[in-house]
């Protein structure tokens, strides 16, 4: 049949603007990102020395930097990982492993995905209600619970994700020379899984990075650099938060240098974990 | 039927399996020989593969799966849940359709089964290795790279790397679930030479698709159609002069599946 030009013609405007929309929302969504970027590299790079790190937040009108922020952070992120890997990745392992076909299995990822979209501030509000009033005081450990609360649904989620794409003959394999099946999900599954389950732990750790509602409350701001875990402590988003909204100039550049760092971190976090799941990096 | 191997290695009996309510296996009885091969044929869901899965439970792993029936080894019906399934396993090795080398190096891959049982020192894991990869026909080809992952080898070479790690822990019962479907004709034809050697030492149970492979390389063929066992005999006879029609017109090709 000869097709009539007139179709042709049709087509060939329709498909003409289709490409256009397509490319428009590409540039639209790309430009906000490049925006941001290079507002945080102006601003940041502009506020940034030395001193960033060396020093602590300081009164408004002096010289200060980010050390109790930087370190307050990196205490509670620690923190908050160190419980959530063991706790996710094994969890994560139950779902992959023995709740596949489980009604138990069904509800526990239920749970776990409401958890995975929960709103980082009703996290902060439990840890708020059952560790912060009821010791009287804020703490770094109420800021580490509840960074951990977030953490925990991600790993949960990825964990199982990886671990559901390992070849079911390869189960078969280690259970066919007689191994333990608890043997085979540990020397075997993990291995074939793990780079994916490292990419879902350092998203777990890019996202609890930046969080800050949760900390509002719970771990609050400590003008002082301090180790202690019962005490309120200073974190990067609180700061930020705190800086930007002053009308002191030195307190907002501190701010805009604090984001920066955050946002180099996350991404360098994220391309990190693209690199973990690179097929070059396979076999 | 299987009046014709004295001294069976495995004993079937009036064996069902069931898939929940589903009848896969109808009151199969059969014996397999030492130290030959027999080959298991029949077209697609005829539960070829699952009549060799029963050999080392590994039904166990799924739930709704279920034998009934007398499976003999070495005197003891495995079928029973008394019998100890990683003992029954160390005993009788298996090797799948697709190659399944595990994520470690080529060393460990063998080194793996042998450690669930025993505790060697190095020099004598390292024989067990090497004795292993020599009886799968791999040694010459890694000896120079056991250190590296068992992933880089071909398709055929994961295979036999696969063969080797089957038989490391020294089994007496060896089961084949088509074990060069997935593989070249080369490779496919090294297997079978393999399969061979491997008979002198082992009960071997080869499930295969490839009815001019069950012809080369078996002594022994039993064909199975929907879960009946339809006959049973020496291989040459099944393939020469079989004594059921549908045995004939399924080996000659005439059987429309």
């Amino acid at each position: 049949m000869k097709p009539d030009p007139s179709v042709l013609l049709r087509r060939r405007i329709v498909n003409y603007c289709m490409l256009v929309l397509f490319t428009l929302a590409i540039f639209i969504s790309i430009g906000a990102l490049t925006a941001i970027l290079w507002k945080l590299s102006f601003s940041g790079l502009k506020a940034f020395s030395p001193d960033v790190f060396l020093k602590s937040t300081p009164a408004p009108g002096s010289s200060g930097g980010l050390l109790n922020a930087i370190l307050g952070s990196v205490i509670l992120i620690v923190t908050a990982m160190v419980a959530a890997i063991p706790l996710g990745v094994l969890a994560g392992t139950y779902l992959a492993e023995y709740g596949r076909t489980s009604r138990l299995g069904d509800v526990i990822r239920f749970c776990n995905d409401i958890l995975l979209s929960a709103p980082s501030i009703v996290i902060g509000l439990f840890i708020y209600g059952i560790i912060v009033l009821p010791s009287k005081h804020f703490s770094a450990w109420a800021g580490a619970a509840s960074l951990c609360l977030i953490a925990i649904p991600v790993i949960v989620r990825t964990s199982e994700d990886m671990l559901r794409l390992v070849p079911n003959s390869l189960r078969e394999a280690g259970v066919a020379l007689g191994c333990p099946y608890w043997k085979m999900i540990v020397k075997i599954g993990w291995k074939s899984a793990r780079p994916g389950i490292i990419t879902g732990i350092i998203l777990a750790l890019a996202r609890i990075s930046g969080e800050t509602a949760p900390l509002l409350f719970t771990s609050l701001n400590n003008q002082f650099t301090t180790l202690s875990m019962n005490v309120p402590i200073s974190s990067l988003p609180i700061v930020i938060f705190q800086f930007a909204m002053s009308p002191y100039k030195d307190w907002q550049n501190l701010a805009w240098a604090g984001a920066f760092l955050i946002t180099i971190t996350v991404l360098g976090l994220s391309i990190f974990a693209r690199q973990m799941l690179s097929p070059k990096r396979r076999s | 039927m299987s009046s014709i191997i004295t001294n069976p290695r495995i004993s079937v009996q009036g064996l069902n399996f069931f898939y929940q309510d589903n009848k896969v296996l109808k009151n199969i009885s059969i014996d397999f020989a030492d130290k030959s091969v027999t080959a298991i044929i029949g077209p697609s869901g005829c539960g070829k593969s699952t009549l060799l899965r029963v050999f080392n439970r590994m039904y166990d792993l799924y739930p709704g799966l279920r034998a009934e029936g007398s499976v003999i080894v070495d005197g003891r019906n495995i079928i029973d849940r008394s019998v100890a399934v990683s003992t029954l396993r160390a005993k009788i090795g298996m090797v799948f359709q697709s190659p399944t080398p595990f994520p470690l190096s080529i060393y460990e891959n063998i080194a793996f089964p042998i450690r669930l049982y025993r505790k060697l020192p190095r020099s004598e894991m390292d024989g067990r290795v090497e004795n292993s990869l020599r009886k799968a026909g791999l040694w010459e080809e890694v000896k120079d790279k056991l250190q590296r992952s068992g992933l880089g080898l071909s398709g055929g070479q994961q295979q036999r790397l696969c063969i080797a790690r089957a038989i490391a822990t020294q089994p007496a019962i060896l089961l084949l679930d088509e074990p060069a479907s997935a593989l070249d004709p080369i490779s496919t034809a090294q297997i079978d030479i393999l399969i061979g050697e491997l008979k002198k030492d082992y009960c071997v149970i080869l499930v295969t698709h490839n009815l001019p492979q069950a012809a080369r390389v078996s002594d022994y063929t039993a064909f199975l159609y929907v879960g009946d066992l339809i006959e049973f005999g020496a291989t040459n006879q099944i393939f020469t002069n079989p004594g059921i029609k549908q045995t004939e017109d399924y080996v000659t090709g005439r059987m429309g599946y």
